[in-house]
């Protein structure tokens, strides 16, 4: 059994679901997965959500979430099958052989514990190695992980450490007992660009250096083919392809996989600029209540009508109270904004109903921007009452031709938000916000919580609609490739500034100056050793420096 | 959905459900008049008194029926009162924010740190006592504690992306109440309204009980303790039947708030 590890044979998954207004009943969630895994070999799984991947990572450590059941099928890890297994050995097996790191980090550290005291533990407990020893181990997993001051980091509390390293400590925890497998669920998917690729090249190399297997489970194909030997795309709990990466990524066979890997293919041609445009913040320095320094620091950008404008910027840039300032929730400290011609007041109360109807926003998180208690019908419904005085037919007409344009249809005009997938949702934020006939739209990072493919559903919707109402987009977002597929222009935000302004086809190009170059760098790419050029790259330059 | 009423709910209605009908029929279900007095004092039960006859002679089965119609009305109503101006207090507060919040919270905590039964006893000693000021000073005083609840709930949800989007579309503060955060904050308030309003029962029988409610001849459950309670000596039990019609109905009551609170928490039905 020397050459297979991990073998999966028709593995079977089932859990019950509680549908609103019926009786609750068993479904299958996995249908018959099978695959190897050779030692020291990585491989990927992917998929959107829903498709299975993490259960399936976790049943093999033989372990289901809350309500979900393994209910067929084989998981054989060391020659063992671990299904028929009794509860003392799969105990053995977890946190010994078989090791875990979860999507946060910093939900899954106990904050009242240092940070060394958790790495240690599994190896301890499974008695791998003295405390001593473990202690030992654990600051030279720190080390080659590439953590600040490996000799004393672990005396840190959970919340000491940045996200970034707290990800590399889970690592390290789950490298500690020297497991045979470690199953990587989304490392790197709260992370920002920049944080992500320092992450993934220290999972990377430590999995080299240990010679450990593991299952790395994402949902972004360019992050897997970077770290993964083999690739298995997953649909519905199906296997959809399954292959080597080069295979996957260069000479995908199935349509599905070629849609993915083709993903943000949406050309879109830059506008020029006109004369007069439809909103200009000028020179806006903002701070929240309570706080002692400046959010935004004097930003000054344009955006002409029927153009977008992408706002792009990691996580604390301040591109989210830009919006904020924009729309009046957030009163700034200096300068002013132009919009449609008329100065806006920058107190949400000083302003017209008109000012409101043509200054839309739509947001992140689609389930809570709809109230749950109101239907589709109303949730659209409402604008075209509010600012149109719309009743009756006239209403639901106008409701049905929206819902036509967001390509959902009359069907959905009864529906419950909780009764609509997380696409579905976004669509009907779009048309709440079109329903007022805006001049401008604020997306703030619209497409961040949904998968790929449908996220390029949405992205496409917007564009279309874009020449069909001549709407402008101010369109927050952290990722790059959002940003070529829609933007006629860019501001790049850093630390409440805006580093870098113009049209895209300016910004893009080089000169850069440092922050966009490590931007930009570090928005992973779908092809095979990207993660070692951009590394390599960035150490000759600091040689160089 | 009637077919989906688990059985503990279904107890709790059918019970609630027998309380309020003899409460509202109660002069075609008692068999003789509030304050006739048709016997000895303190009989037995017999077949012409079901449970007997109280301290001067009058009907118990009657009382009991008569002080029922009282005390539910006025508990109902007092409830309502306490409810309807707690909860738009609080929601106001929550949306308002600021120095009102501040202003209105620090008042209910002034009015809460006093022990609601005093204070009501201090102003029952002052005013007249007739049961619309008995509602009122009930009511009102009791209105701190669905005030903190709505508020706690609804600062929560006025933080929501939904009631952002409607602030920003330029909605008033009535729609943003009323249609943003009251539907979403109606489920822990259900189950709060059935909680206050089986301690309303027991603060009017209390107030009764200590001569300040509800005034004789008329009826009520505390009255009934307090007028039989001196029977016990005797190991007469007519002022415990009070006391298990005060049990039966606060339980009850609450199994139908709870039921009523599984079906709200779930959207379009709940799972029973």
């Amino acid at each position: 059994m020397s050459d297979t590890l991990l073998k999966v044979r028709d593995l079977k998954i089932g859990a019950t679901v509680y549908p609103p207004g019926e009786k609750p009943h068993d479904i299958e969630i996995v249908h018959g997965v099978s695959f190897d895994l050779a030692p020291g070999k990585v491989l990927g799984l992917i998929g959107e959500s829903g498709a299975g991947k993490s259960t399936i990572g976790l049943a093999s450590m033989a372990y289901g979430r809350g309500g979900v059941e393994i209910t067929g099928g084989e998981v054989w890890v060391n020659g063992r099958d671990i299904m028929k297994s009794s509860l003392g050995d799969v105990r053995n097996l977890r946190g010994g052989e078989v090791t875990y790191v979860s999507q946060s980090a910093a939900a899954s550290f106990n904050p009242a514990k240092k940070i060394m005291d958790q790495v240690v533990e599994a190896a301890v407990e499974h008695k791998k190695f003295s405390r001593k020893e473990a202690e030992a181990r654990a600051r030279e997993l720190f080390a080659k992980l590439g953590l600040p001051d490996p000799d004393n980091i672990g005396n840190r509390y959970p919340h000491q450490v940045s996200g970034g390293q707290l990800q590399r400590c889970m690592t390290a925890l789950a490298l500690c007992p020297e497991p045979d497998l470690v199953v990587f669920d989304e490392p790197t998917t709260a992370l920002d660009v920049t944080t992500q690729i320092d992450v993934l090249m220290a999972i990377k190399e430590a999995i080299a250096d240990t010679g450990v297997a593991a299952l790395y489970i994402t949902h972004d194909l360019a992050v897997v083919a970077q770290v993964s030997d083999d690739i298995m795309v997953l649909r519905m709990g199906d296997t959809v392809e399954y292959g080597n990466t080069d295979q996957i990524i260069n000479n995908p066979q199935e349509e599905y996989t070629q849609a993915l890997v083709s993903v943000r293919s949406i050309e879109h041609e830059e506008k020029q600029p006109t004369s007069e445009p439809v909103l200009s913040v000028d020179g806006i320095t903002a701070r929240y209540k309570g706080l002692n320094f400046d959010v935004l620091h004097n930003v000054n950008v344009e955006l002409h009508p029927g153009q977008t404008l992408a706002v792009v910027g990691e996580s604390g840039s301040g591109k989210s109270t830009l919006a904020r300032v924009i729309t009046g929730l957030l009163p700034p400290r200096d300068g002013e904004i132009t919009f449609a011609g008329r100065k806006l007041s920058s107190d949400l109360a000083g302003r017209s109903r008109e000012d409101l109807r043509e200054l839309q926003m739509i947001y992140q998180m689609a389930d809570v921007a709809m109230n749950p208690r109101q239907t589709v019908g109303t949730i659209i419904g409402r604008p075209l009452e509010f600012y149109f005085n719309m009743r009756g037919a006239e209403k639901h007409k106008r409701v049905v031709e929206l819902l036509d344009e967001i390509e959902l249809g009359e069907k959905f005009i009864d529906r419950y938000p909780a009764e609509l997938s997380g696409g579905q949702k976004q669509r009907v934020c779009i048309a709440r916000s079109l329903a007022a006939k805006p001049k401008m739209i604020i997306c703030d990072e619209v497409t961040s919580a949904l998968d790929p493919l449908v996220a390029d559903g949405i992205l496409k919707l917007l564009l279309d609609l874009q020449k069909i109402e001549d709407v402008a987009y101010l369109f927050i977002t952290h990722d790059l490739a959002t940003v070529r597929a829609i933007s006629d222009s860019i501001a790049v935000m850093y630390q409440g500034r805006v580093v870098r302004y113009g049209p895209k086809s300016q910004v893009l190009s080089p000169p850069f100056d440092d922050y966009t170059d490590l931007l930009l760098s570090s928005v992973p790419e779908m092809h095979l050793g990207w993660l070692e050029e951009v590394v390599a790259h960035r150490k000759m330059e600091s040689a160089g420096n | 959905m009637i077919k989906n009423i688990p059985l503990s709910a279904l107890i709790g209605l059918i019970f609630t459900g027998a309380y309020f009908f003899v409460a509202i029929a109660a002069p075609l279900i008692a068999p003789y008049g509030m304050a006739e007095v048709v016997g000895d004092v303190w009989e037995p039960a017999s077949s012409k008194h079901l449970l007997g006859t109280d301290n001067i002679g009058r009907d118990l089965l009657t009382r009991m029926i008569y002080g029922g119609r009282t005390t539910i009305f006025i508990a109902a109503a007092a409830t309502l009162l306490s409810f309807l101006t707690g909860t738009s207090l609080g929601l106001l507060a929550a949306v308002l924010g600021g120095w009102a919040d501040q202003a209105l919270s620090r008042t209910v905590d002034l009015i809460m740190s006093i022990p609601s039964l005093i204070l009501a006893l201090v102003i029952l000693a002052i005013v007249p006592v007739t049961v619309p000021i008995l509602i009122l000073v009930m009511g009102l005083l009791d209105a701190t504690r669905p005030y903190r609840l709505s508020r706690s709930v609804a600062v929560d949800i006025n933080v929501m992306d939904y009631v952002e989007a409607a602030k920003l579309r330029g909605e008033g503060r009535a729609w943003i109440i009323f249609r943003e955060i009251l539907p979403n904050a109606l489920s822990p308030l259900v189950a709060e309204f059935g909680l206050r309003f089986i301690f309303m029962v027991l603060f009017i029988s209390t107030l009764s009980f200590l001569g300040l409610g509800v005034q004789p001849p008329l009826a009520d459950w505390g009255g009934i303790v307090k007028e039989n309670k001196d029977g016990i000596v005797y190991g007469i039990g007519a002022a415990l039947y009070p006391a298990v019609a005060i049990a039966t109905l606060a339980i009850s009551v609450n199994l139908v708030a709870d039921w009523v609170l599984n079906r709200t928490t779930s959207l379009k039905g709940g799972r029973g």
